[in-house]
């Protein structure tokens, strides 16, 4: 009867519990978050659905410019000879002047070169149908050197692409794992389990191992698609775009880790002020919109350089901000770091309050709990267990009140 | 007990809320090697008191402490809870959540699974090891609800209404892994509703009252020190109106004579003054017919409530 012999070893001076670090409390805690969501068939699902998400928006994006970027031309074979350096173009050879036309009506070409034209010095002319690719007259035509003084060193309509990729993807992970850590929180006040937990760790040390759990798993998806990207960059031949985009990219890592921080401390100290899963959505739309607002803004604002420098050194917005005008080369080299020391700062500061809140807020049970109410006491406490008991007594304290009334 | 045996003391604890007096100097002492009963009415500050013991609520004064020592965030640790509130993850398989809990009281994950197992096995949820919590039905959330609070062979253990939504095997099964538990040496209180079940299963019961202790010690001495004198009386013959003519008998009760007795049979239990006078009564008894029935009446742990929480 091994179990009853185990039972009856029940006396404190044989009981073989070692004192937990604070390090191996938060890894515990943090190891059940990952976990529960890697085996979440939902979550596996709709990472899944993501990924392939941004591997086809690569492919077809390069599809669609290598399309684009080639109309094609008939070209008779007499005129290559007088103009080698057609390019840029999905050229056709043929040899008469009918074939051309013929190749034009039918819109299989955009354009035909021939060669037999009285009219231009260059003895050629361009057939088209109802209206002319100006590339193409251009590409045959004598051109005077040009010099730009000021050239525009993105294309628009990438750099567009670059900031709803940046914006969309900052605005998906961080909405996942923040509501999940919302929902974990309210799980764990709903089932009451927190009651247990409180009674064996401290307040503090949950709340770390839930944020680091999940930023753990929020950062891991982030640098999946960061690399997805560059692979399906590469395997499509896009490498100038990768080199444009690759250390934006990197900064935007940066700046998500500890963007990311801040808002899962945000997310878990406003959850903490409910007591169930249906109230979850209403208390965090606040810090719903603050992601949603970098996006939004990105998106509509990507060719405003004022309002990208600004966004660049807001905190919620920097992740965004910030890669987006790297990969513009609106900003000095300094300005990341800058930017990123503003954003640590709020991080911490953010998180320590989210904490306050988080232990004041977390046994107390029924109605939602007052911000103010969550901030006003200072997170004092003899021992670490307390603080959350004296938001207990306080609530309680409350609704005595209440019922004297 | 032997000198061994932990010992669990509550020291003047004070709590309200707001202006409301929940906890009033609350002393009371929990001793290790046997089960003890914390019975009292709803509202009478049982679960308050246990979250003061576990730390999960700071007394205004007055404190708590393990064998003289007063208590810390590393030897509460050591305890084990069942909080009134029941709570697991829904949606984390059994064994896997007992072994989590193990491991936040500071067990390797080897000894917690092991320690997990061999408990629930014990409490019947063998076969459920790997189901989700909220597949299992109440009375087995119950079950492992319990080894949740044992996984880790708590030095001290706590239980709020432990048997609530327990059918009568379950209870069974639960009291016999409390007991074996308890006889390790480590204090065990937990508080119930069911009087009958704290009657059969304690050593020792702690009665409380509007935040007051009414009454503690162990069962046998709370049983001779309330419900007075009383005896219970079954004669066969004329009746018993004379009794309560007797000098020093009170109290008089009625009791429906049992299924098999004649007719004639009149059966009542009384209170008296002292034991010559209970003699007095079964001398007049003799001669009035035949005394079926002469004992010295035990009150119920119910009727030991019911007077102590007056």
């Amino acid at each position: 009867m091994t179990e009853t012999g185990r039972l009856t070893t029940g006396a404190p001076t044989t009981t073989p519990l070692a004192a937990l670090s604070v390090t191996q409390t938060i890894r515990l805690v943090a190891q059940r978050e990952v976990l529960t969501r890697l085996r979440s068939k939902s979550f596996l699902i709709s990472t899944g659905v993501l990924m392939l998400i941004v591997l086809a928006s690569i492919i077809v994006g390069a599809l669609v410019s290598s399309n684009a970027e080639l109309p094609k031309v008939a070209v008779q074979r007499s005129v290559t000879n007088a103009l080698p350096k057609i390019v840029g173009f999905d050229l056709q050879y043929i040899d008469t002047l009918v074939e051309a036309e013929r190749l034009v009506r039918s819109g299989a070409v955009e354009a035909a070169v021939v060669s037999n034209s009285t009219v231009s010095k260059l003895g050629i002319t361009v057939i088209a149908l109802r209206e002319v690719d100006p590339a193409v007259v251009a590409a045959v035509s004598l051109a005077p050197d040009v010099r730009i003084l000021t050239p525009e060193t993105t294309n628009p309509f990438l750099a567009y692409l670059v900031a709803l990729g940046f914006g969309v993807v900052f605005f998906l992970s961080t909405l996942t794992f923040g509501s999940t850590i919302a929902q974990s929180v309210v799980e764990e006040k709903q089932t009451r389990i927190v009651e247990i937990l409180l009674a064996t760790i401290s307040a503090r040390l949950l709340l770390a191992g839930k944020v680091i759990g999940n930023s753990l798993l929020a950062f891991g998806q982030v640098a999946l698609i960061a690399t997805l990207t560059s692979l399906g960059l590469l395997i499509t031949g896009q490498h100038a775009i990768l080199g444009d985009i690759g250390p934006s990219i990197l900064w935007f890592i940066v700046f998500f880790v500890f963007g990311f921080v801040l808002l899962a401390a945000l997310f878990a100290a406003a959850a903490s002020l409910v007591s169930r899963q249906e109230d979850v959505g209403s208390v965090t739309s606040p810090v719903t919109t603050l992601v949603m607002a970098p996006y939004v803004a990105v998106i509509f604002f990507h060719d405003n350089p004022v309002v990208l420098a600004v966004m660049s050194y807001v905190p919620f917005s920097a992740p965004v901000g910030m890669p987006m005008r790297l990969f513009l080369g609106t900003a000095q080299w300094w300005e990341p770091l800058i930017s990123l020391v503003i954003l640590l700062a709020s991080t911490a500061a953010v998180v320590g309050l989210g904490a306050r809140i988080y232990s004041n807020a977390l046994l107390r049970m029924g109605a939602r709990v007052k911000l103010s109410e969550a901030l006003a006491r200072p997170a004092t406490f003899r021992s670490a267990a307390q603080s959350p008991a004296q938001a207990i007594a306080h609530s309680t304290a409350r609704s005595a009140a209440r019922l004297d009334k | 007990m032997t000198s061994a045996d932990t010992v669990l003391a509550i020291h003047s604890v004070t709590k309200s809320y707001g202006s409301r007096r929940v906890l009033d100097e609350l002393s009371f002492r929990v001793l290790g090697g046997r089960l003890t009963g914390f019975v009292g009415r709803n509202g009478a500050g049982k679960t308050t008191a246990m979250r003061v013991i576990l730390g999960v609520l700071a007394a205004d004064s007055g404190h708590v402490t393990l064998d003289g020592e007063a208590l810390n965030i590393e030897t509460r640790r050591r305890f084990g809870y069942m909080p009134e509130e029941r709570g697991l993850y829904p949606k984390m398989r059994v064994l896997e959540q007992i072994v989590y809990l193990g491991r936040l009281h500071g067990m390797t994950a080897t000894a917690a699974r092991t320690s997990g197992r061999s408990l629930l096995t014990r409490l019947g949820l063998g076969e459920r090891l790997n189901d989700t919590v909220q597949s299992l039905s109440l009375g087995n959330q119950q079950r492992a609800q319990i080894a949740a609070a044992l996984v880790h062979s708590p030095a001290v253990l706590v239980l709020d209404e432990p048997f609530s939504g327990l059918d009568p095997l379950a209870v069974d099964t639960v009291v016999s892994v409390l007991s074996e538990f308890a006889a390790g040496g480590a204090p065990v209180i937990f508080s119930s509703h069911q009087l009958d079940i704290v009657e059969r299963l304690c050593d020792d019961l702690v009665v409380i009252a509007d935040g007051q202790i009414r009454a503690s010690g162990s069962r046998n001495a709370l049983r001779a020190e309330h419900g007075g004198l009383r005896f219970e009386l079954a004669l066969d013959g004329s009746g018993l109106d004379w009794l309560a003519a007797v000098p020093g008998v009170s109290d008089l009760e009625r009791i429906a004579p049992e299924c098999d007795a004649p007719s004639s049979t009149a059966h009542v239990v009384f209170a008296v003054d002292s034991a010559a006078t209970s003699q007095l009564v079964l001398r007049e008894a003799l001669t009035r017919g035949e005394v079926t029935r002469f004992l010295r009446h035990q009150p119920t742990l119910a009727q030991i409530f019911r007077e102590v929480i007056r």
